[in-house]
């Protein structure tokens, strides 16, 4: 894996964070399900999910904040699995950020330098209160920041431990789109400066792929793929993870034609995908390709040799999104497909009821198991 | 004050202009104003006036010849320095068991909210349930309860039986007709005044930040004293407030449970108002009181730092 190079300095023998088979029950419900996973040492480690994915319980769990049904959690090569939340060497920027109400913004950051009987702890604490540039708010109360400041703060507090893992709980979730986008280069530029491996759990797949040098993708407990995203995002192993990061279009079809590049027939028509780029090589599968990927062919037009073609579409929706414009296109037994063009000098007008053929690379083609539920982790609204 | 607030807030809330015959403030204030009213005139019938009425009394003198009970208008100052010079024992005596009673009532009680409002979150059922048993002895009467208390500490009891083979008690030690009933019945009296304010803190208090304390390398006492202790603060100066006022002028303890030794103020005013018939003395006995429960008040809650109560 070459993800984590992004100037932490990551160290491969000093695997930080390593969960074993972790398991947590609620009553009835599994919310993490025989979990394993290894966080290398000065990474910043994203575990993307929806609401209920057991996302938060994982991070509960490293916290000590929730006790595994069964598994273990080492941090530093020790089996921490029993240790109390304050014998562990984590800390961990809280979701609602849990600041104290009742003390000021620099003994809120002191807090945990005191209890550690940490030297000149006011010093310390104004050191990493001058990190997220609100030295000048210091005696105030959490109370009279806004919800950015308050998010800033709740990382200084945790920061300044010290910690070997420092977790982060949705810890943008609150915060408004424009104010988010500058805390996760924020977020990004300090983990770079302090060096700390980072924890970070989000369910928006746009934060995770920005600052994450690793992103595990969890679904229903368990871990669906993990890699560096660019890699999650071209080569997706399943249904889910090819829906929930990003668009993807995937057609059902099968394999009728084995060897490096298998021929896939998707209702009526032969396309190529990489055996190396497919989940399973043989039977029923679906074939799997971005949005931005697929090029419209207009009336003439002659597709690239070598290229996967479908048969005639039509274009059913255009919406013009700025840098972009996104097509659906219908495509007569195959249902409909989204594209996306960008909208350079090259790009031309089309409307709703123009013919079309779609066109792609087959390199960009990806195949996962034909038993994968297509619709598997979209989201209505996106 | 905090009135003042809510009715400026209210009446900046409003939609202001618009061409409607009367602005929408001053109606809000109208309904604000028109809600207090029969508090209000209550209150001022009920309380303020008799509260001038009883100061007016504090200071007049007994018309020369007069039969026993007439007074006459004045403002004879010396009746205070004379209720002082009589009656400090019982005044310090009554504000040593309120204290005790009120530290008494906020060792068992704080614990008891605490599991009420902390530990049994989540199970409504079984909160309902802790707080009607602290509720339910209000469901009989104040005497009885107290009377009761005679029963419990009786010498044939087994509290002073055990207390006897603990050798807390000497062989020939009683219970009745002492301080320590008196403090046993004023702390049980006033224990749920203190535990529901101390409930009603705690249910609102946020357990993430409990969770943020051990997070931060507090372990389970630390975070209860830098964290949950300074929050509940309100709620144990509401609860302190609420069981040491009323029991410093409480005088039902102190007749049913105690002796001569351990009259409390409450029992003098009592007895010189429908006794001795005395009412300059009492009226100035009850505003004394008053005006060191006032002062008391006003330092402890500016020691406390919780003034947004006031």
């Amino acid at each position: 894996m070459s993800a984590h190079g992004a100037g932490a300095g990551p160290d491969e023998s000093g695997a930080d964070l390593v969960l074993e088979r972790v398991t947590k029950e609620f009553a009835a419900f599994t919310a993490v399900d025989d979990l394993s996973l290894t966080v290398p040492q000065g990474s910043f480690f994203a575990l993307l999910g929806p609401s209920g994915c057991g996302k938060t319980t994982t991070l509960r769990m490293v916290a000590g904040l929730e006790s595994p049904t069964s598994g273990t959690i080492y941090i530093d090569g020790k089996d921490v699995t029993d240790t109390k939340p304050y014998g562990r060497p984590v800390n961990t920027v809280f979701q609602s950020y849990a600041l104290f109400p009742h003390l000021s913004v620099l003994e809120n950051v002191a807090f945990g330098l005191r209890r550690k009987k940490v030297a000149e702890p006011r010093e310390k604490a104004k050191e990493f209160l001058e990190l997220v540039e609100l030295a000048h708010l210091a005696e105030r109360r959490p109370a009279q920041l806004s919800g950015g400041q308050q998010q800033r703060v709740a990382l200084a507090r945790a920061l300044v431990n010290n910690p070997a893992v420092l977790l982060l709980d949705e810890p943008l979730g609150a915060l408004d789109l424009k104010l988010r986008r500058q805390m996760q280069v924020e977020l990004k530029r300090i983990q770079t400066e302090v060096g700390l491996t980072f924890v970070h759990v989000t369910h928006d797949q746009e934060e995770a792929m920005t600052m994450a040098d690793t992103v595990a993708v969890m679904n229903a407990g368990r871990i669906e793929q993990m890699g560096p995203p660019a890699e999650l995002y071209e080569l997706p192993r399943t249904a889910f993870v090819a829906n929930f990061l990003g668009q993807s279009n995937l057609l059902p079809g099968a394999v009728v034609e084995q060897g490096e590049i298998l021929g896939v027939d998707i209702g009526g028509a032969r396309v190529r995908l990489p055996a190396s780029r497919a989940v399973s090589r043989e039977g029923t599968v679906l074939v799997g390709v971005r949005p931005e990927k697929l090029h419209l062919l207009g009336p003439g037009a002659q597709p690239e040799p070598g290229w996967n073609v479908l048969p005639e579409a039509v274009l059913t929706d255009v919406s013009f999104t700025g840098v972009s414009t996104q097509f659906h296109a219908e495509v007569p037994g195959l249902g409909t497909l989204a594209v996306f063009e960008q909208n350079s000098s090259g790009a031309r007008a089309a409307s709703p009821g123009d013919r079309v053929r779609l066109a792609w690379d087959p390199a960009y083609t990806f195949g996962l198991d034909g038993d994968d539920d297509a619709d598997d982790g979209r989201d209505g609204d996106a | 004050m905090s009135i003042a607030a809510a009715l400026s807030t209210e009446a900046s809330a409003g939609p202001v202009g618009g061409p409607t015959h009367e602005p929408p403030e001053r109606k809000a204030r109208l309904g604000a104003y028109l809600l207090l009213a029969p508090g209000m005139v209550y209150l001022v019938v009920f309380f303020v006036l008799p509260i001038f009425a009883l100061l007016a009394t504090s200071l007049y003198v007994k018309a020369p010849g007069a039969e026993l009970g007439a007074y006459e208008p004045a403002l004879r100052w010396q009746n205070y320095v004379e209720a002082l010079g009589s009656y400090y024992p019982e005044l310090l005596r009554s504000f040593g068991y309120a204290l005790v009673a009120t530290v008494a009532a906020l060792v068992i009680g704080y614990p008891m909210a605490y599991v009420i409002a902390v530990r049994s979150r989540g199970r409504p059922l079984l909160q309902g349930l802790l707080l009607v048993l602290v509720i339910a002895p209000f469901f009989t009467s104040f005497i009885l309860r107290t009377i009761a208390w005679k029963q419990i500490l009786g010498d044939e009891a087994w509290v002073v039986a055990a207390m006897k083979f603990l050798g807390i008690l000497p062989p020939d030690g009683r219970l009745t007709a002492t301080a320590f009933a008196v403090v046993c019945g004023l702390t049980y009296n006033f224990l749920p005044f203190m535990v529901l304010p101390i409930y009603a803190n705690l249910e609102r208090m946020d357990t993430r930040l409990v969770e943020a304390g051990g997070d931060l390398y507090a372990n389970g006492p630390t975070t209860f004293a830098r964290i949950t202790l300074p929050l509940s603060m309100p709620g144990i100066v509401a609860g302190t407030l609420l069981t040491f006022i009323p029991a410093s002028g409480d005088y039902v303890n102190s007749s049913l449970l105690g002796n001569n030794a351990t009259t409390m103020i409450g029992q003098a005013i009592d007895r010189r108002f429908l006794v001795t018939l005395d009412y300059p003395t009492a009226a100035s006995l009850s505003a004394i009181l008053m005006i060191i429960i006032l002062a008391l008040v006003m330092v402890y809650v500016r020691r406390a730092g919780t003034e947004e109560l006031l």
